[in-house]
């Protein structure tokens, strides 16, 4: 029997497999599905401090392998997660929950993280610097690095539980924000976010999204964020959750041998609703398969 | 909602870019007239979401037009091919509300999901009458079908070559229904809303992500608050609809 079981910041996992925030609600549709308590965790929708609407329709563009996104933080508050989002998706799971947080000031993130710290439900501080579908926020804090050391310290100070910075692919050098994020005290960083993309409507000549451009998801992006793992797994000693693109046991594997410890499982699941039960039943059957015992033991491993 | 394996008995052409295929399958998810499927192709990321046009059990069928290489894809396949799709998607047509004569308007890519509707509610006693509106007539489809479950049938083009010259809604009585249930383009939708006397019951058409309500990539605002066209829709309410 091998093992699957991994820890971030001291939350233990059963297995290394969570559903990335935005592709899974609050899991309730899921569970329509499966049974998702066989997650090792789940990252819940984009939380901001004021209900959002989100951008106009159409929001989605596919692409060749993936997709494009302009949803746009598309929620209902911090106040209403946490006194019924939360409540409502512990009546059926009780496996790790990654509250995941964006925003438009300092003030913000800074409100709406210690809410969702506070919350009984929440075992982790995802601080979502990184959505590209929101205009003067998200993004924006996460390609300085000096913001993101803000952004970082300031949530640091008001959170107990594990903080963990979503990390945009979309910079010039991710090792240097990634160097912010740890300088600022976070606890773990998750990478990568969407990588921002555009597709155009040949026939009427205008951008298919009327966001204009979105956040690209998907296999295509995979090699991008294996990249990237790596390089900041080489570069700074934080664990790190991996995610674009991934679709397989195997390939949650070759993320985790980069460097990661646990892996999102984003715009797979629109396309399979099964997509991370399935990757969940594979992985062990996988991990015989190449010889791994432990799969803690195969973090960074490539290096 | 459910996932299965169908397989592909029938795919054939009704009009020129418009196929109709029957599935074998699982049909059970499927609730009643309106719903959707999401039907997961070779080489595509996304899933394509068709509307039903009939189902029973055991077997499904779409009409589908060509639209993009996805539906292209479809309309190549033999019997046989099978295909993963997702069924019982959506919140269709309420039936309870039709009243005696109820109205159902379909225009183009509109027109399948009507098919189902009109004949679940002939078998309960009631007196549907059906419009379908197509640009010209060589694109006409399903009017034979209508009119073998005993409704009457008006067809309007929109170059007069069959039938009612102009718009559906140029074909739509004054009064003398009891309720509309409609699908097909917005504009469409708009015009009849603009036009109709009582209630009804509008599906819309969204690009979608996942089509089953996970990553809000079709929201609509309503008078009732914040909807997705791929799970509280695709049919909407008259009165809650914001234009």
């Amino acid at each position: 029997m091998v093992k699957t079981a991994v820890s971030l910041s001291g939350i233990q996992l059963e297995n290394p497999v969570i559903p990335a925030s935005g592709t899974f609600g609050f899991g309730y549709e899921f569970a329509e599905w499966y049974d998702i308590n066989c997650l090792g965790a789940i990252s819940v929708k984009g939380t901001t401090r004021e209900p959002r609407f989100g951008n106009p329709a159409p929001r989605i563009a596919e692409t060749p392998g993936g997709m494009l996104n302009a949803v746009g933080l598309q929620n209902p508050g911090i106040d209403k997660v946490v006194a019924e989002e939360l409540p409502r998706l512990r009546q059926i799971y009780s496996k790790p929950i990654l509250a995941n947080i964006s925003g438009f000031s300092m003030d913000e993130f800074v409100e709406c993280c210690a809410k969702a710290d506070a919350s009984p439900h929440t075992n982790i501080i995802e601080v979502n610097v990184s959505c590209p579908n929101v205009h003067h926020g998200g993004m924006s804090f996460g390609t300085d690095p000096n913001m993101v050391y803000n952004v970082t310290k300031s949530v640091k100070a008001v959170c107990h539980k594990p903080v963990y910075v979503k990390l945009s692919p979309n910079v010039t050098d991710i090792v240097s924000i990634a160097k912010a994020c740890k300088e600022g005290g976070a606890d773990g960083l998750s990478l990568i976010n969407t990588l921002m993309g555009m597709r155009l409507d040949i026939k009427k000549r205008k951008p298919i999204l009327a966001n204009l451009t979105g956040g690209l998801s998907g296999p295509a992006v995979f090699p991008v964020a294996v990249r990237m793992i790596w390089q900041v797994y080489e570069a700074v000693n934080l664990p790190i959750i991996g995610m674009g693109g991934v679709q397989s046991a195997e390939d949650v594997i070759e993320m985790m041998l980069a460097g990661a410890t646990a892996v999102q499982v984003g715009a797979a699941n629109l396309a399979n609703p099964y997509a991370c039960k399935e990757i969940i039943d594979n992985l062990p059957i996988v991990m015989e398969r190449l010889g791994i015992q432990d799969i803690k033991e195969i973090i960074g491993g490539a290096h | 909602m459910k996932r299965g394996l169908f397989t592909v008995e029938v795919n054939e052409k009704l009009a020129p870019g418009t196929f109709r295929m029957v599935l074998a399958g699982d049909t059970s998810a499927i609730t009643g007239p309106g719903q959707f499927v999401n039907i997961a192709l070779e080489g595509k990321f996304l899933r394509r979401p068709i509307s039903v046009c009939d189902y029973a059990e055991g077997s499904l069928t779409i009409v589908y037009k060509v639209v993009g290489k996805g539906t292209e894809q479809m309309s190549g396949m033999t019997a046989g091919t099978v295909l993963d799709i997702l069924t019982g998607l959506g919140n269709g047509y309420d039936l309870d509300k039709s009243g005696q004569t109820p109205l159902l308007i379909g225009g183009g890519a509109g027109v399948p999901p009507m098919y189902n509707l009109a004949r679940k509610l002939v078998s309960q006693g009631k007196q549907p009458s059906v419009i379908l509106g197509f640009n010209k007539a060589e694109e006409l489809f399903l009017k034979e079908e209508f009119e073998a479950l005993g409704v009457a049938v008006t067809v309007a083009t929109a170059d007069g070559s069959l039938g009612v010259k102009g718009f559906v809604t140029d074909a739509m009585p004054a009064e003398g229904y009891t309720h509309i249930y409609t699908c097909g383009p917005e504009p469409m939708l708009k015009a009849i809303y603009d036009k109709s006397v009582t209630s009804g019951q509008f599906s819309f058409e969204e690009r979608m992500g996942c089509g089953f309500g996970a990553c809000m990539g079709c929201t609509c605002k309503t008078k009732y608050g914040n909807k997705r066209i791929c799970r509280e829709g695709p049919v909407l309410e008259k009165e809650e609809i914001i234009w």
